[in-house]
């Protein structure tokens, strides 16, 4: 090889147009370097994770190399230690086994005391609000709100006193472990238009909402009488029975019937009305039993109870 | 010289090119196709009913995906906010799937139960009317427009092509019956399609008006099961580590 060759660049020989040529420059060392780096990486992650397709199966990790220990929760609540190759189940196992541990302690006052010892400890219940405030925001909120206020005309506002189906802490548990099914019938094949106006100034008449004391005696004795028998529901004084969830009429908290944003008396009457033709079919809550492990119920109930303010 | 055949002549190029971008892929799909355990062994997973299917279409159509996923990872923080890991039993029947990965709204994947259905119904036509910081959009065409069911049949026909077991002989609702249970076949009976549909509507009341099945009625229907069909308080919550 003469000098000059040794000095220019390589080429594959090839030739176009006269003098268009094909270099051969070799590759940067970095870059050769971290290919064979890749390379070793690769057979060393072989040997710790799953890697290769053999058959209906595949190699696990060569066993002892990357093995992952874990607690599992039998169907019949045993607890069973367990050790497997590494995957991505078996290493979500150890990342909830882990956060079990952190919540364990808390998790097993809240489910072993009672609800008026919880609310008492203090150190505990900063564990219920931050945790409570948690559940609340994932599961309860697209309902009733992000504070717990509520919305008329779609779910109850509980950050109130009252409580349709009971403000107590078994009654808040049971709401939420069980769900619950607000229904009245529709009255429109049972009463005519007159009837249900006069009734309607009844139910304004027992929250003293302006109304038209005619036809509210009439609505009264509809009210106490066999044919509509309103009073079997909300009860002779219309305050609501908590068995049922019926609402309670003499109040100035409305649900299905937004009377307070109303301007006018024949508004409020409508908007009444309207609820009496129509019924409810509506005021559907969920069972949380299904997706709420037992303690985290418990844990949402005093945080009902006590943070938002309800169960008086 | 092989390289001057390979750049003279297009067409083995393009052949080559194809197999070598695609040979990554492939190396990581095919096996999954032959691995005994990548389909776990899980009790409850059935295909779509009528009503079911045509929700699935109208969350297809109204590019639900692009927003929202259908895939908890195995994770901690996706299971505390949603749920148990997704399987891939989960949507064995789905054609397509709708894992996604885009995640403007919440995981989809487990929100059978979740809500009530006057909560969707009110929420898919004006979101924010319950959620004030949503930013998903109204759709407010969904109630109001009637459910176009002329093509069930025909839609479940296209999906038994793949797989998917709806039945069309008596010995398909046989085995359907052997392999789900009599209620469950009777869904997936083809024939029946329409009329199963319209049972399922009118019992359920999706959308809260009774009189007329309207899309939102198909679209709820799809959104209350989605995630409901394995129990998983049958299995240890370990079980399904095995298949991995």
């Amino acid at each position: 090889m003469s000098q000059e060759n040794k000095n220019s660049v390589q080429t594959t020989g090839h030739v176009w147009d006269d003098d268009l040529q094909e270099l051969t420059n070799p590759l940067p060392r970095w870059w050769i370097w971290g290919f064979y780096i890749t390379f070793t990486f690769a057979v060393v992650y072989w040997l710790f994770y799953p890697a290769w397709p053999i058959g209906g199966s595949y190699t696990k990790g060569v066993p002892g190399f990357n093995s992952v220990t874990y607690t599992a929760t039998t169907v019949d609540g045993k607890q069973v230690k367990k050790t497997t190759h590494w995957n991505m189940r078996s290493q979500f196992m150890v990342d909830m086994n882990e956060l079990t541990a952190l919540q364990k302690k808390y998790f097993d006052k809240v489910a072993s005391m009672s609800y008026e010892d919880v609310s008492k400890d203090a150190e505990l219940m900063q564990f219920v609000n931050s945790a409570g405030k948690t559940l609340f925001s994932d599961n309860c909120a697209p309902c009733h709100q992000a504070g717990g206020q509520g919305k008329i005309g779609f779910s109850p506002n509980l950050t109130d006193d009252n409580w349709m189906y009971g403000g107590t802490y078994d009654q808040i548990h049971t709401t939420i472990e069980g769900g619950r099914r607000g229904y009245m019938p529709p009255f429109s094949q049972v009463l005519n238009d007159e009837q249900i106006t006069q009734l309607a100034n009844y139910v304004l008449s027992l929250s003293s909402e302006p109304h038209d004391p005619v036809a509210a005696k009439a609505g009264d004795a509809l009210f106490h009488g066999e044919g509509a028998a309103c009073y079997y529901c909300h009860g002779p004084d219309g305050k609501g029975k908590i068995q049922l969830g019926s609402a309670n009429l003499t109040d100035k908290i409305w649900l299905w019937a937004n009377i307070p944003a109303d301007k006018t008396q024949e508004d409020k009457v409508n908007d009444i009305k309207n609820v009496i033709y129509n019924g409810l079919a509506k005021g559907v809550m969920p069972n949380w039993n299904v997706r709420l492990k037992p303690e985290q119920i418990k844990l949402l109930t005093v945080y009902v109870h006590d943070s938002l303010g309800g169960g008086k | 010289m092989k390289h001057d055949l390979i750049e003279r002549n297009l067409g083995i190029l393009l052949v080559l090119t194809m197999f070598a971008i695609s040979a990554g892929g492939l190396v990581e799909v095919i096996p999954l196709f032959f691995i005994k355990e990548t389909v776990e062994k899980v009790d409850g997973v059935r295909p779509y009913s009528p009503l079911e299917l045509r929700g699935r279409d109208i969350y297809v159509r109204e590019g639900c995906y692009l927003c929202h996923s259908q895939m908890i990872r195995p994770f901690r923080d996706e299971a505390l906010r949603y749920g148990h890991y997704s399987l891939a039993a989960e949507s064995k029947y789905d054609h397509p799937f709708q894992w996604g990965s885009k995640r403007t709204g919440p995981d989809l994947a487990r929100v059978g139960g979740k809500y009530s259905n006057e909560w969707h119904t009110q929420h898919l036509t004006a979101p924010r009317s319950l959620v004030p910081q949503s930013v998903m959009p109204n759709y407010p065409w969904l109630v109001k427009t009637p459910l176009d069911y002329s093509d069930i049949q025909l839609r479940m026909k296209a999906l038994r092509k793949t797989g998917v077991p709806y039945s069309l002989t008596q010995a398909e609702y046989d085995r359907n019956v052997k392999d789900f249970g009599p209620d469950v076949a009777k869904s997936l009976h083809i024939p029946d399609a329409e009329k199963n549909l319209i049972a399922q509507a009118q019992l359920g009341n999706y959308d809260g008006n009774p009189a007329n099945i309207s899309e939102m009625d198909a679209l709820v229907s799809y959104l209350q099961m989605l995630g409901t069909l394995v129990d998983f308080k049958k299995y240890d919550d370990d079980y399904f580590v095995k298949f991995r």
